[in-house]
This record gives structure tokens, C-alpha cells and sequence, in this order.
């Protein structure tokens, strides 16, 4: 009899691992900033250039930052979430414009609204590069100490909201 | 006869001439692509020794040196900028691994995460090793055991078969 049941066991362990490994995501990549100081930026201000916003600015208070683009077909998807979100004023939503064209951003946020209590400008992606974004667009929450508790990448969905990030967002508040 | 000839040799001094110009042309192309590598090849250089060693997680089955997207293109720009700023790779490597983990690295460090990917191929092995070793001396002890002696009603069972096919 054992010798069926060992092949048979060997077998459904490795199908299990199988499984799993088939419902994993490989685009979604642990952040090791996790736990981490959020990397240190000071940005001008998408509507207005001659002023800058600083990371240690939002020293005191959770906040989000979400990184966006105009030419980003996912950022469309979550935007309207987004928008809403903000209407119930729960946290400030700051975004980070990567890889844009200042014109076009402002015509987008026009189009679609805008979420963001202040959108920075990395033109050239290199705050992008210190963040650790890969795939646009990327969601940060960071808590009054400035440390990086949660990373979401790709778009924002309302399972996600209310799972994850508006618990921990209440807890860090609290 | 004479002018039909006249026109094959001049056509093929056309396809020469013709030739001769697209020659030309896929020169002009290739000495255009190859100008940043001559900016500094030294460097290029370093850099494609060092990126074909780091993964591009848009892409994730390229390497960051052989990647077309423009993640990898901020990166490799990011990576020669600091060897100008004449960082070390490990400073570089360090510098990628604190932002986007060890995911980008081809070649995982051996951590207590990483045990199981390490070792578990040669664990493999020696379990296959083994299980073929006590299989191997299990059946040469069955073989060299010896024989059974027949009983009775099996021998003559035995006879009878015997028999039966003598005579056939």
C-alpha cells in the first residue's frame, strides 16, 4: 500500500506547490522599503512650479502619496476611486507626476478631476527610481513619522481601499 | 545580340552603383547607433557586465542590460551616473537591492529566505541518490535469495505443462 501512497503524496505536494505558485503575481514585487523612511524629495508643485513641496512637509500627518501619469491607461482605472476618496477628506492624497509632460498632466487632471491635495513633478522619474516604482501606478501610505507602511502597485480597486488601506490608514490615525 | 549584352552589363552595373549606395547607407546607420558607446566604452562596458547580472522588473525575464523599456533605460542611465560619480558595482548593487529588493538581483544572495532555493536542488539530488541505492540493494538481496523449492501439486502441475507441450 505504501508504496502507491508515497508517489501519491510526493505528487500532491508538488501540485500543491504548483497551485500556488500559478496563483501568485509575479508583478508584484515586495517593496523593501516597507517599515522604511519614506525616501527624502523636495519636488516642485505641478500647478505651480515656483513652489516645491518637501517629504519631511507631511511630517506629522498619514498621508498618501500615489504615483501617476497622463499617458497611464491603469492610472484611468483607479482615478475615479481616487476622486472620491478625497471628497471624504479620511487622508490627504498627494501625487507624484513621473515621467510627464507638465501641459498634458494639468489637461488630464482637468478631464478627470483631481484627487491630490498638492501633485509633484519628477520629470525625469529619479525620486521614481528612489521609491522603488516599477510600474505605474503605485500607491504609498506613510504614517506620521514619515515611515512607508504599505506599498500597492497597480491600480487602487475599492477591495483594496476597504481590506486594506483605509483600516491601516484609521489604525495609524488613531 | 551584341546590344542585348550591352544591356545586361549595364543593368548590373546599376544593381553595383545600387548596391554600392545601400552599402553606403547601412554604414551611415551603424556609425549613428554607436556613438554613446564610444562616448565612453570603458564605462558601457562596466555597465553591460553589471546590468546583465540585474533583473528588469518590467520585464522580468530580460535583463536590465538587454531590456528595451524605459524602466530599464532610467535605470541603466541611473547606474552610469553613478559610476561616473565613481561608485563601486556593490554600492550600485546595494544601492538597487534597498529600493527594489532582491528580486532585481539574478543571483539571490543566500539568506534564510533563499535556504530552500539554494539547497533544495542538491537535497533533491541526494534523495534521488539514496532512494536508488536501497532500491539497488533491495532487489539484489531478492535476487540472490534462494530458490524456492516447488511443492508437491506445483510440480506436477509443472510436469503436466511440460508434457502437454512436447507433445504439440
Amino acid at each position: 500500500m505504501t508504496r502507491f501512497l508515497l508517489p501519491l503524496a510526493v505528487f500532491i505536494v508538488l501540485v500543491v506547490f504548483l497551485g500556488v505558485g500559478l496563483t501568485l503575481n509575479p508583478r508584484q514585487v515586495p517593496s523593501p522599503l516597507i517599515d522604511k523612511p519614506a525616501p527624502v524629495f523636495e519636488l516642485q508643485q505641478l500647478h505651480d512650479p515656483a513652489k516645491t513641496l518637501a517629504s519631511q512637509d507631511n511630517m506629522g500627518k498619514v498621508w498618501m502619496l500615489n504615483v501617476w501619469a497622463s499617458w497611464c491607461v491603469a492610472c484611468r482605472d483607479e482615478h475615479p476611486l481616487l476622486v472620491q476618496l478625497a471628497k471624504f477628506g479620511i487622508v490627504p492624497i498627494y501625487g507624484l507626476n513621473y515621467k510627464d509632460e507638465r501641459s498634458t498632466a494639468i489637461q488630464w487632471l482637468k478631464q478627470y478631476g483631481d484627487p491630490y491635495t498638492v501633485s509633484i513633478i519628477d520629470a525625469d522619474g529619479k525620486v521614481g527610481i528612489d521609491y522603488g516604482v516599477y510600474g505605474v501606478p503605485e500607491t504609498y501610505v506613510i504614517d506620521k513619522k514619515g515611515i512607508i507602511r504599505y506599498k500597492h502597485i497597480g491600480p487602487v480597486t475599492v477591495k483594496s481601499l476597504e481590506d486594506k488601506i483605509l483600516p491601516l490608514i484609521k489604525e495609524l490615525q488613531g | 545580340m551584341n546590344y542585348k549584352n550591352d544591356h545586361f552589363v549595364s543593368s548590373w552595373q546599376m544593381l553595383h552603383v545600387i548596391a554600392l549606395i545601400l552599402i553606403f547607407f547601412v554604414q551611415v546607420s551603424f556609425a549613428n547607433e554607436a556613438v554613446p558607446v564610444a562616448e565612453d566604452p570603458v564605462l558601457e562596458k562596466r555597465l553591460i557586465e553589471l546590468s546583465e547580472n540585474l533583473r528588469c522588473l518590467v520585464c522580468q525575464n530580460e535583463s536590465l542590460a538587454g531590456s528595451r523599456a524605459d524602466f530599464a533605460n532610467d535605470l541603466r542611465r541611473e547606474i552610469r551616473e553613478q559610476m561616473k560619480a565613481n561608485k563601486s558595482d556593490e554600492e550600485i548593487v546595494n544601492f538597487l537591492v534597498a529600493r527594489y529588493g532582491d528580486f532585481v538581483l539574478y543571483n539571490p544572495p543566500f539568506k534564510p529566505t533563499t535556504v530552500l532555493l539554494w539547497l533544495g536542488p542538491v537535497l533533491l539530488f541526494l534523495g534521488a541518490i539514496l532512494t536508488l541505492i536501497l532500491y539497488l540493494r533491495r532487489r539484489r538481496s531478492l535476487v540472490s535469495e534462494e530458490p524456492q523449492q516447488l511443492s508437491e501439486s506445483q510440480q506436477l502441475q509443472a510436469e503436466t505443462l511440460i508434457r502437454k507441450i512436447e507433445k504439440e
